[in-house]
């Protein structure tokens, strides 16, 4: 640390010109999101006139097969966007510098469309008698029925989250040391055991920072089990959703905001901690 | 396995654009079948100029989206340069980690959470209508300072720190140092933040959709009513508008400034907006450490 002999007289005006600049701010913050999400605490524990219970976390059970499609279906789709995202933000940081611009644009630029209007046309093309079934009753083909299935709903969040697999990962893998994956060449590892054993264990930052991203709207969606599950199929969001349509289930909706918000908060935790273990075990 | 690669990657991107390309030819399709395509007309496109519900919701949406960036970028700038001078990293860890709240919940979360303080709030003051235009800009202001800090923070943090001591050395008053010497310097930060503000305002459609009365409808919000009822090509022409004018504001973004930097700029802050949001959880479980340290 070097000092300078202005450094005094700056240091004593400076704080309290930092105070008065963060000031807005943090009153900003204490009002509109730690606030808010203590009335979430309050609304979960009291009934509609405020007396305060615990009904509504013990209403939950009636919701537990909705957690379990919701998180099951969240996993899948996790999975999935990290199964296909992978190999592709691996191939882009392969290509030449121009090119890799140009295509993490391309995959970047969906996710400033509304997400409304993706799932929309995604429906719209899938659907009993949209293109895609016109299509393939123009080539002969039996229409298939997708929008109202499961996968359907699968497929809409990989669809709408796939790019935020993809970016993390990407960034990492391009700005790995290129002589890592020289260095096990010469050690005798071919291809797969150099992608399995060095570059997959040095992205795992950019993995775990991925399925957060993608995992946290999946279990919390409902425009796309809305639209694309065709009414059948109830998600947290879904349920969430309903519960604030009418001023009377305001306390259940709030209980279980309250729940999903701490089953991810969990299982953040976890898969932060998995991140740190791996990191040590590599060093 | 070049070719191969390569196919892959085109696979994929062909998967991410056809349903939007599809989308917007059947914008022009001649008849409301959404299955076939019968003929090029611009008859949705009239039908939508003709109602006048679109052009209210177009103006709500430009108004918000305006006055919601304008706010939390002047909010947000004022408080990345206070943490960039704040001396306590467990206080800086802190402001950092809770900045990021509306970041890592669901926005589900975020909606019902502001909608429930402002529905008790409004019970209080005895108000008909609880949730109007002001609650909504609140909303959205709340949600895009995080955006603003993630662009302005490492402005600062690579600005020369002896340039503002040097302003005040020759006399500056801390005000004038900021508006004279940091800001210019901070500048480019600030603009991204504000567009990336100004378009995250546009795009939000749950936090919106909890958070606004019925007086007062967004271009996102009057999607979600008119998919919930029958299908009809308007939407689409409605749709094909709204990625047409994001196109035009990304491509207009890139061409202010020098090409190259800015491309490059909008990469690398996509990047570190993610890395940050990696780093804050960190944090945030082992709170006291700084947020933004590598």
């Amino acid at each position: 640390m070097t000092r300078t002999s202005s450094k005094p007289p700056a240091r004593k005006r400076a704080p309290s010109f930092a105070t008065l600049a963060v000031a807005p701010h943090t009153v900003w913050m204490v009002l509109f999101i730690i606030a808010p999400l203590l009335f979430v605490a309050y609304y979960a524990f009291t009934d509609a006139n405020g007396t305060p219970t615990l009904s509504n976390i013990l209403a939950l059970g009636d919701h537990t097969e909705t957690f379990f499609l919701s998180v099951s279906m969240a996993v899948i789709a996790t999975f999935l966007c990290l199964v296909i995202g992978y190999p592709l933000a691996y191939f882009i940081a392969k290509l030449s510098p121009r090119a890799q611009k140009i295509v993490i644009l391309l995959v970047m630029l969906p996710m400033w469309m509304n997400l409304l209007i993706r799932t929309y046309s995604m429906m719209a093309i899938l659907d009993d008698g949209g293109f895609l079934n016109n299509f393939l009753m123009r080539l002969g083909f039996d229409p298939v029925h997708i929008v109202g299935t499961a996968p359907a709903v699968v497929f809409g969040m990989v669809y709408n989250f796939l790019p935020y697999m993809v970016l993390p990962i990407h960034s990492v893998i391009s700005k790995m040391d290129n002589r890592y994956i020289e260095a096990a060449g010469d050690l005798g590892c071919n291809g797969w055991q150099t992608l399995f054993r060095v570059v997959l264990p040095l992205s795992t930052s950019g993995i775990i920072s991925g399925i957060t991203m993608v995992f946290v709207p999946s279990i919390s969606t409902f425009y796309i089990s809305q639209k694309l599950g065709g009414g059948t199929f109830d998600l947290i969001g879904d349920t969430i959703e309903r519960q604030f349509q009418n001023p009377a289930t305001y306390n259940v909706g709030a209980a279980i905001s309250l729940v999903m918000m701490i089953l991810i908060l969990i299982s953040m935790a976890i898969m932060n901690r998995f991140s740190d273990d791996e990191g040590t075990v590599i060093v | 396995m070049k070719i191969l690669s390569k196919s892959y990657i085109a696979l994929i991107l062909a998967v991410l654009y056809v349903p939007i390309l599809v989308l917007m030819l059947f914008s022009f399709n001649s008849t409301n079948n959404t299955g076939v395509f019968t003929g090029f007309s611009t008859y949705w496109y009239e039908e939508l100029f003709r109602s006048a519900e679109t052009f209210a919701a177009l103006k709500n949406t430009l108004i918000l989206a305006v006055s919601s960036a304008l706010i939390s970028t002047v909010i947000g700038t004022l408080a990345a340069l206070g943490l960039d001078r704040m001396r306590s990293k467990l206080l800086k860890g802190t402001i950092n980690s809770v900045t990021n709240v509306p970041m890592m919940n669901p926005d589900i979360v975020t909606g019902i959470s502001m909608m429930l303080l402002f529905v008790f709030v409004g019970t209080l003051l005895g108000s008909t209508e609880k949730l109007n235009f002001w609650t909504l800009l609140i909303a959205h202001i709340t949600f895009n300072i995080p955006y603003v800090m993630l662009n302005v923070s490492p402005k600062f943090r690579q600005m020369d720190k002896f340039l503002p001591e040097a302003a005040l050395d020759l006399g500056c008053t801390p005000a004038q140092s900021f508006f004279k010497v940091e800001l210019p310097c901070i500048m480019p930060g600030v603009v991204t933040g504000f567009i990336m503000a100004f378009t995250m305002s546009l795009d939000d459609f749950v936090i919106s959709y909890f958070c606004s009365g019925s007086d007062f409808q967004t271009l996102p919000i009057l999607i979600y009513s008119m998919t919930k009822k029958e299908v009809k090509p308007d939407i689409y022409a409605l749709s094909t508008l709204m990625i047409i004018a994001i196109l035009t504001l990304l491509i207009l973004t890139n061409l202010s400034g020098d090409k190259g930097e800015s491309l490059k700029d909008k990469l690398s802050d996509s990047a570190s907006r993610m890395r940050e949001r990696m780093q804050t959880r960190r944090a945030a479980r082992a709170s006291g450490k700084d947020g933004e340290s590598q």
